[in-house]
């Protein structure tokens, strides 16, 4: 029987492996933790999805210009056609699955999240990733039990089996004991986002460290847009990490204010009336830096929920916080906190076309490993929305690809290993780290970025360690994207190209590694058609 | 503020165990013990306090705070997750660590906990059919959706032993979703496993009732499933 290979079980492998099994075909889903460890479980504020539920007559069509405009017009079209459109009843489904959203009768609640005016985020408080990891593992259990789904809970991927431009396999080993096990069949990804580049910076889990994305790269698969990095404006430093304070504090009232010649001053409500302290992320994190340089202004950014409500306190972000006393320890009720913007997402990754298969034949890709949806900048509740949504694509393609395959026999000599657990370094050295910290900020410029490759590209000559190298290289392909891409967009700000420059620069950038180098080209971002043209025909009437 | 980082190391299960003890400074007043680990082990090479060169300390480690359960081990003699366990909050500038001992340990502070998954696939913990939750028991359902499967709550449990039939809170909370949600077919055959491997093996010492990590409410998730395995799913639509 062919078997699809899943690589991650957070939301996107849960998704894809349930879709396969519910239809009938086996996978394997390997993963160096069981699910419960998965960045997935620290997702918080929410789901999208335009449920109107709330009475304000949203539409899939309003979702789809939220997302295309928040991510500057970078994204697929018709991609995010297809998430938007489909959000509805992959929430649906999730509450199907008996997943513990809060619900008003049996529809969910929605609250507001940035950069969209209506109320679309389907949450459970602000732990909405476990609540909806928890529905999907308890549904992948099944599967596992009747054989569908086989589970290699402590294994992480070694290498990519390429052959003549086709995934043929994987070669998996069992972090316990070195055990080093190739599998035949194809490969989908779901491996998350590149902590391992920016160590303590990232809002996300250590095991997240980008490795696999660095073998994809390594060994041809084309990666889209890495330039841009999502800082979240609102995160707080913990030993070893940045921690997330969840949109959802400002959904619900929370102000931004910096102290100015004494008197707070709630900065993004002056600058942007129209979205506030709910502006996208970019938009938000890059005010924060800039206000702190203004005249009058303090060094410190503060996030305010002392007006909020005890029951939006009770009901909504009880979770948010316990944290915040218990980490902080500081009560959000009684009083403001200091935030500064931290690294929370990567909108760049493996590139994959509208059905999530990467230019490797055999290859599929979802979730934050893969650069789908979101384009310049992601609006928040659209990760997990399209990581459930994504996993399902790749999957239901992986299918159609591959159940008439015919595939070589699977070989299943085991490389045995010294039989200790194998332990590998979480990041790149800390003068890498560096490296990349200065030149990867929110502001960017040709000087920093030009400097930072040589001093990348020395590094790399130097290192010896194959995981390693491959990370500096994934640190040298950011770098080149960062560098050709020259205009101010979304995420990507330049300090010597501050301008959008659509005619140059709506396209894809495309990071492939070609003879021994790393090339950075623009590709032409695929045109709307279907329903996704009809809306944009509908916006020119609405002009005219 | 300096502290003495004691760790109980093993090779593998076949060796026998020893100590071993590191210094670590810090002026991190919020610093924890999965900082202390963290740092331990970028140290190039690590040596202990009599200089002598050790290997990298083995522990499992995913999300630095309090979500996911991967950093679960017993720090002075209380099992917790290591990225909570505040050093200056501990008592004195003594840290001893060690793995939980009701698993098999694979290396230093990294152990299986393969058992905890396996038995809730033995007792079935899934909905057969799509069975959507409603505003009704929402909180429930909820609370009972947040176990980070660490194994804290079977470290202090009395009825608790690897290899026995008693699952343990770590196997309730989950079911406790499930049974709240189920009826008919499904709900009956949960109910009969429920009883036999976590209602009977339950001694109610309640040990674990302030033990868990993510202040998940166990009393009251277990009250509430007991009532349905014996009477309350009489009553249900």
């Amino acid at each position: 029987m062919n078997r699809i290979n899943i690589i991650g079980s957070g939301l996107a492998g849960l998704s894809a492996a349930l879709t396969l099994a519910e239809n009938g075909m086996s996978c394997r889903l390997i993963s160096p933790m069981p699910s419960e460890r998965a960045q997935s479980v620290m997702a918080e504020g929410g789901i999208n999805a335009a449920l109107d539920t709330m009475g304000e007559n949203d539409s899939a069509e309003q979702h789809f210009e939220d997302t295309m405009k928040g991510g500057v017009f970078l994204a697929d079209p018709n991609a995010v056609w297809g998430l938007c459109s489909d959000a509805p009843a992959i929430v649906n489904r999730l509450c199907d699955l008996g997943a513990a959203l809060r619900m008003q009768g049996s529809s969910p609640v929605l609250r507001n999240f940035g950069g969209q005016k209506k109320k679309r985020t389907a949450y459970a408080k602000s732990s909405t990733g476990k609540i909806l990891m928890t529905a999907l593992i308890d549904a992948v259990r099944k599967y596992e039990v009747s054989g569908l789904v086989e589970r290699y809970a402590n294994h992480r991927l070694e290498e990519l089996i390429i052959e003549s431009s086709q995934c043929r396999g994987v070669k998996i080993k069992n972090i316990r004991n070195g055990d080093i096990i190739p599998l035949t069949g194809a490969v989908l990804l779901a491996v998350g986002g590149m902590n391992s580049l920016f160590p303590g910076l990232t809002t996300g889990t250590v095991i997240n460290t980008g490795d696999v994305t660095a073998e994809a790269f390594f060994k041809g698969a084309e990666l889209y847009n890495l330039e841009f990095i999502q800082y979240h404006p609102t995160t707080v430093s913990v030993p070893e990490k940045r921690c997330l304070i969840s949109e959802a504090a400002r959904g619900e009232g929370g102000r931004l204010f910096v102290m100015r010649n004494g008197e707070p001053w709630y900065f993004m409500e002056d600058k942007y009336p129209e979205y506030g302290n709910l502006s996208p992320r970019d938009v938000v994190s890059r005010e924060i830096e800039l206000v702190k340089k203004e005249s009058g202004c303090g060094n410190s950014v503060y996030l305010d929920m002392t007006k909020l409500d005890s029951n939006v306190w009770k009901n909504k972000l009880s979770d948010l916080r316990d944290e915040c006393i218990e980490l902080l320890g500081k009560d959000p009720a009684a009083e403001p906190i200091e935030v500064s913007p931290g690294i929370h997402y990567f909108m760049g990754g493996i590139g994959v076309d509208e059905k999530h298969r990467t230019n490797i034949k055999g290859l599929y890709a979802a979730g934050e490993c893969a650069c789908q949806y979101h384009g310049a900048n992601r609006l928040g509740g659209n990760s997990m929305l399209g990581a459930v949504y994504g996993g399902r694509i790749a999957a239901l393609t992986a299918m159609e690809e591959n159940r008439q395959e015919q595939q070589p026999e699977e070989k299943t000599d085991i490389i045995k290993g010294d039989g200790c657990p194998v332990m590998t370094e979480s990041s790149i050295s800390a003068e890498a780290a560096g490296i990349l910290k200065d030149s990867l900020g929110i502001f960017r410029s040709e000087e920093k970025l030009t400097k930072a490759l040589a001093e990348l590209s020395a590094l790399y000559e130097n290192e010896s360690d194959p995981v390693m190298k491959k990370r500096l290289l994934l640190g040298r392909a950011v770098l080149l994207s960062a560098s050709e891409r020259r205009e101010s967009r979304g995420a990507h700000t330049r300090t010597d190209y501050p301008d959008r420059n659509d005619r140059e620069f709506r396209k894809t950038t495309v990071a492939l590694y070609k003879d021994g180098n790393v090339v950075v080209s623009m590709r032409d971002i695929p045109v709307k058609r279907g329903q996704a043209d009809e809306i944009s025909d509908r916006d020119k009437e609405k002009k005219v | 503020m300096k502290y003495l980082i004691e760790i109980k190391r093993r090779r593998s299960e076949k060796d026998e165990p020893y100590f071993q003890t590191f210094e670590y400074e810090t002026e991190l007043e919020s610093a924890t013990a999965a900082a202390a680990l963290a740092e331990l082990n970028r140290r190039k090479p690590l040596r202990d306090i009599n200089g002598a060169e050790c290997e990298r300390i083995v522990w499992e480690c995913s999300c630095m705070q309090k979500k996911c359960g991967a950093c679960a081990m017993v720090i002075n003699g209380r099992p917790q997750l290591a990225c909570a366990a505040v050093l200056n909050e501990q008592k004195g500038s003594k840290i001893k660590i060690e793995p939980l001992s009701k698993f098999p340990v694979i290396a230093d502070l990294y152990v299986d906990r393969s058992i905890m998954f396996e038995a809730l696939r033995q007792i079935g913990a899934w909905l057969d059919e799509e069975k959507r939750a409603g505003d009704k028991n929402n909180e429930l359902l909820y609370e009972a959706s947040r176990c980070l499967q660490c194994g804290c709550c079977l470290e202090v449990c009395p009825n608790f032993y690897s290899g026995g039939d008693f699952s343990g809170m770590a196997a309730l909370v989950p079911v406790s979703r499930l049974l709240e949600e189920l009826d008919g077919k499904q709900s009956r055959s949960l109910r009969k496993q429920y009883g036999k491997h976590i209602y009977n093996g339950c001694g109610k010492s309640l040990a674990c009732r302030n033990i868990c990590p993510a202040g998940i409410d166990i009393e009251k998730l277990m009250v509430n499933s007991n009532s349905v395995m014996l009477w309350k799913h009489l009553f249900k639509k």
